[in-house]
């Protein structure tokens, strides 16, 4: 993808962007953005003047975080749902952890509750077709070589989602316990799945998700009879890694422990409605 | 593929500095990286050779400046220095670590001509 001018090869499914990528990676920004971003244009600038007296080296102190453009999305972002009271969710987990099967019993045990999903793949709309199947609008961001959803894809699927007063925004991330813990969408939290077939060393294995996490969902809790697992070594090695990490073990495929997880929920988006009212 | 990302970050930072400072070329980039930031150093290196083709930073060499990691121990609450992520604590031997810092990525300074 390409941070440049932020859209990268990422798609938003069933959403035209009405400008064509015809860019090449040597980054001359000649297209024309169909979006609010039209001034990020390159190689236009001072780069190919020829300033006289300028020959001498000199140092130009920066100190800008690498991410800050991703940063800047992501607090545009943060700044609408905290408009809204909306209370955003981003999922990571490795892929088949059971995050979309476990967001679809959520969103049916949630009923009525307002809600939308943001769901990230590098490819198909299957996801967010399983989603919308369950009558929750849904919106499909692929990311095409993307490892990750940044802060910039997100915000636009928010627009085109219109999300509702104190409502749960879930944004499921690309499969992947690497990229997604370093880019900030303006989520309120992370919450990592973890199933118990990945092995009890996983957080030790990829610590910066769990260390990133807020919660983490200890998934398919009914296998573990047969997997020959140590749940509360599972639970040890979350904390060894993130000391203040909540976990709560679950099961979407019998519903053990998902009263934990949509109490945490919804005390979670009363809490940020309340913050809200009050500011 | 992620490294790859943060330099079409660094590119973006470069650019935008190079419209207001007007510069010519950049010769150098200095980049802090935290113990902890998840930064492959080499795919970095490969990854900034490629992206700063085309731009004022063509050529330029990238300088990696190694940050410590620090964590806060949860056992006896003091805040240590540990090389490794997972490394118990240096004072009381605990191994619930927090870290509160390492994670930086951040362009310190460019030299430009």
């Amino acid at each position: 993808m390409c941070t440049v001018c932020g859209c990268g090869d990422a798609k938003l499914e069933g959403h035209d962007h009405g400008h064509s990528h015809a860019h090449t990676h040597t980054h001359d920004h000649g297209h024309d953005h169909g979006h609010h971003h039209h001034d990020m244009h390159f190689g236009t600038g001072p780069a190919g003047v020829e300033v006289p007296g300028m020959s001498q080296e000199r140092l130009i102190e920066i100190e800008t975080g690498i991410m800050a453009k991703n940063d800047r999305y992501a607090d545009a972002n943060r700044a609408v749902l905290a408009g809204l009271g909306a209370f955003a969710v981003n999922l990571v987990s490795s892929p088949g952890s059971g995050k979309t099967t476990l967001l679809c019993k959520t969103i049916e045990a949630l009923g009525d509750q307002p809600l939308a999903v943001i769901e990230g793949d590098q490819q198909t709309t299957n996801d967010a077709d399983r989603i919308r199947a369950t009558g929750a609008p849904a919106i499909q961001v692929n990311t095409g070589k993307g490892c990750h959803l940044d802060g910039h894809m997100v915000g636009h699927a928010m627009e085109h989602l219109k999300l509702a007063q104190n409502s749960f925004l879930f944004i499921e991330n690309v499969g992947n316990l690497v990229c997604p813990a370093g880019f900030d969408l303006g989520e309120d939290c992370k919450v990592a799945i973890l199933s118990v077939t990945e092995g009890e060393d996983k957080p030790l294995k990829y610590p910066d998700m769990f260390t990133a996490s807020r919660l983490a969902l200890l998934n398919k809790v009914d296998l573990a009879p047969y997997c020959d697992v140590d749940l509360d070594l599972y639970e040890a090695n979350l904390r060894r890694v993130n000391p203040g990490i909540e976990v709560i073990r679950v099961s979407a495929r019998t519903g053990e422990g998902m009263d934990s997880w949509l109490n945490w929920l919804t005390g979670s988006l009363t809490r940020k409605t309340a913050r809200t009212a009050a500011e | 593929m992620h490294e790859m990302s943060l330099c079409e970050g660094i590119r973006t930072v470069i650019e935008d500095q190079a419209r207001s400072h007007d510069i010519k070329a950049v010769r150098r980039v200095r980049v802090e990286i935290g113990r902890f930031s998840g930064v492959e150093k080499s795919a970095l290196e490969f990854a900034f050779d490629v992206v700063m083709r085309g731009s004022v930073a063509q050529g330029a060499t990238l300088e990696m400046i190694d940050m410590p990691g620090r964590a806060m121990c949860y056992d006896c609450m003091h805040e240590v220095e540990i090389d490794d992520r997972l490394a118990p604590c240096p004072d009381c031997g605990g191994g619930k670590l927090m870290p509160v810092a390492g994670d930086e990525l951040r362009i310190k300074d460019l030299e430009v001509i």
